[in-house]
């Protein structure tokens, strides 16, 4: 989970000074830097935040594929945020009713979360019922994403669970899909048929296989760090 | 400053159109109750009558600080992607935030003045406007993030801190909010540049690399010397600005020469030395050529900058129409909703 919330941080953090207005700066730039909260949050129960960070290779990463990939134009931001930020809400209101330091962290970032889905239904909305290119765009960006959200409903690392409730994977997937349809009626948008839980690639991403891209992006985000082993910063 | 002529109802253009009027006889007592008010230290606001020339300037002036902010947060973005701690990393998306938070703040304040944030930024994007020459200057290394923080901050600043008290009520106040913010990040560059100073050589190195590049053009950030500033004489008379740009400027070095030192750090300028007599530290000569041509557009970054800003607009641009497109949707449905309220409500009086 904290690589999830540190990846899709990263490529928040990559629209600055892109962003179609003002008001898209500050609200990305806000959700990076919460989610970059959440990451340090969990790296913190399991160890040294930067070594995390920045001395992982590539298949050490177990984030889902989902938020590794690359922004798109607004709309695909937009929809992998929804798709993300609707499991997260979800996930952590679960996880928040344990007692352990994964329950502390997921309450903390439960709040958070439910600003981010917000955001991103809005946008879901707006674009999807807004003009008729905008509308095809989203639609585009529902459908590339889609095959991507089966991972998220896959078992969790058991150390999640330790501490917290029973978080039922097939309940969560429900409940999910319930919430995103919603959106996507409102937003005049049609729900995928696609693959999705069924991909074959579901899951892949927790094991540390990943989508072409990712490594690009550690490569980038790295570099500085390991250029001065042991330098403080 | 109470009003002296009836309140226009806005003040948007419409607002602006109205003054011209007024202005064609410079002594009315408008002009008088403006000038008393100016000379009594007491704040304009948005309705109260002022000059044109006034309302000039201070659009003038208060675009070109937003667009700095703008402009101002690609060059430290620039490095987020690559800063190497997460607690860095934080820090950075934090302040690049804080400067998207104080174009907004600019830019309502100028609407305030009967201009729209559209119109202006039109205008940076054509080059009609400017903003401040410093972000023309690329960051090379990590350390460029804290020089920027400790120096370019720093300048900013010492030139913004008297703005807390300029004339014009809005802008007064929008530098309130952004002044304490500014010092924040400008303790945050120092301490970073103060890391990598006492860190491993490689990292020292980086970091006087970084002073060296960005120590003269912050002294540029004040303007040219006070006999070449064509603005000053009447900004100071209306009390937008407090200090002469060579003022500022001498304030400006005088804290740095011990913060430089504090640092273990050098500024790259052989004259600096402390003059007793004046009780200030003399530095060299400034290469105004520099300065010019950064400021004619031929700086290292100036093409890059604009590129980066027109091209977030330009792809910006089905998102805004969407999202327009929609509120006039929204606003159509809730008319829609309010008229069959209103005829239900006439058939249950007529039933009555």
């Amino acid at each position: 989970m904290g690589d999830d919330a540190l990846v899709l941080s990263h490529r928040l953090a990559e629209w600055l000074g892109h962003a179609p207005e003002l008001e898209e700066e500050l609200a990305l730039a806000n959700i990076s830097l919460d989610l970059l909260g959440q990451a340090r949050a969990f790296y913190a129960l399991a160890g040294d935040e930067d070594a995390l960070a920045y001395r992982r290779e590539e298949r050490e990463f177990r984030n889902v594929q989902l938020v590794e990939r690359p922004n798109g134009d607004f709309a695909h931001t937009i929809a992998r945020q929804l798709f993300f930020s609707v499991w997260q809400e979800l996930l952590f209101g679960g996880l928040a009713g344990g007692t352990g330091p994964v329950a502390g962290v997921a309450a903390k970032a439960v709040k958070e979360t439910a600003y981010h889905r917000d955001h991103a239904e809005q946008w879901t909305v707006r674009l999807g019922d807004g003009t008729e290119e905008s509308h095809v765009r989203m639609q585009q960006a529902v459908d590339a994403l889609w095959r991507y959200t089966g991972e998220l409903f896959q078992p969790l690392d058991g150390r999640a669970e330790q501490d917290g409730p029973e978080v039922s994977m097939e309940e969560l997937r429900r409940e999910w899909r319930e919430r995103i349809e919603t959106v996507l009626g409102r937003a005049t948008l049609a729900v995928p048929d696609g693959p999705d839980a069924d991909a074959w690639s579901a899951g892949a991403g927790r094991q540390g296989v990943h989508t072409e891209p990712f490594g690009r992006m550690l490569a980038e985000m790295q570099y500085l760090h390991r250029s001065h082993p042991g330098a403080v910063w | 400053m109470a009003p002296t002529l009836p309140a226009t109802t806005g003040t948007g253009p419409q607002a602006v159109r109205e003054q011209p009027e007024t202005e064609a006889r410079p002594d009315t007592e408008a002009q008088r109750a403006f000038d008393r008010a100016v000379a009594a230290e007491e704040r304009i606001e948005p309705r109260d009558w002022m000059p044109d020339a006034y309302r000039a300037t201070l659009v003038r002036q208060i675009a070109q600080h937003a667009h700095s902010e703008i402009i101002g947060m690609q060059p430290e973005a620039n490095w987020i992607t690559r800063a190497p701690s997460l607690r860095r990393k934080a820090i950075l998306i934090a302040k690049v935030q804080d400067e998207a938070g104080h174009g907004l703040y600019l830019y309502s304040a100028a609407e305030t003045l009967g201009v729209s944030r559209e119109e202006l930024l039109e205008k940076l994007h054509s080059g009609r406007q400017k903003y401040s020459s410093i972000f023309n200057y690329p960051t090379l290394t990590w350390a460029d993030v804290g020089a920027i923080g400790w120096l370019v901050d720093g300048a900013a600043i010492t030139n913004q801190v008297p703005l807390c008290r300029c004339s014009y009520g809005p802008y007064a106040r929008a530098m309130v909010r952004i002044c304490k913010e500014e010092s924040f990040h400008q303790r945050q560059g120092y301490e970073l540049l103060l890391a990598l100073s006492r860190g491993t050589p490689a990292q020292h190195a980086m970091a006087q690399d970084a002073v060296n590049r960005w120590w003269w053009p912050s002294l540029m950030m004040f303007g040219p010397p006070d006999a070449e500033s064509e603005h000053s004489a009447q900004s100071m008379a209306w009390n937008i600005k407090r200090h002469s740009n060579d003022e500022l400027r001498q304030r400006f070095v005088d804290i740095c020469v011990p913060q430089a030192e504090a640092l273990g750090l050098t500024l790259p300028d052989p004259d600096l030395r402390w003059n007793e007599e004046r009780g200030h530290y003399d530095h060299g000569p400034i290469d105004w050529e520099e300065f010019r041509q950064v400021l004619r557009g031929r700086g290292p970054c100036n093409a890059q900058r604009l590129e980066q800003r027109r091209r977030a607009h330009r792809e910006g641009a089905w998102v805004r129409r969407a999202a327009a497109a929609h509120a006039a949707r929204q606003a159509a449905h809730r008319e829609q909703e309010q008229e069959r309220e209103r005829g239900r409500g006439r058939g249950r009086e007529e039933a009555a």
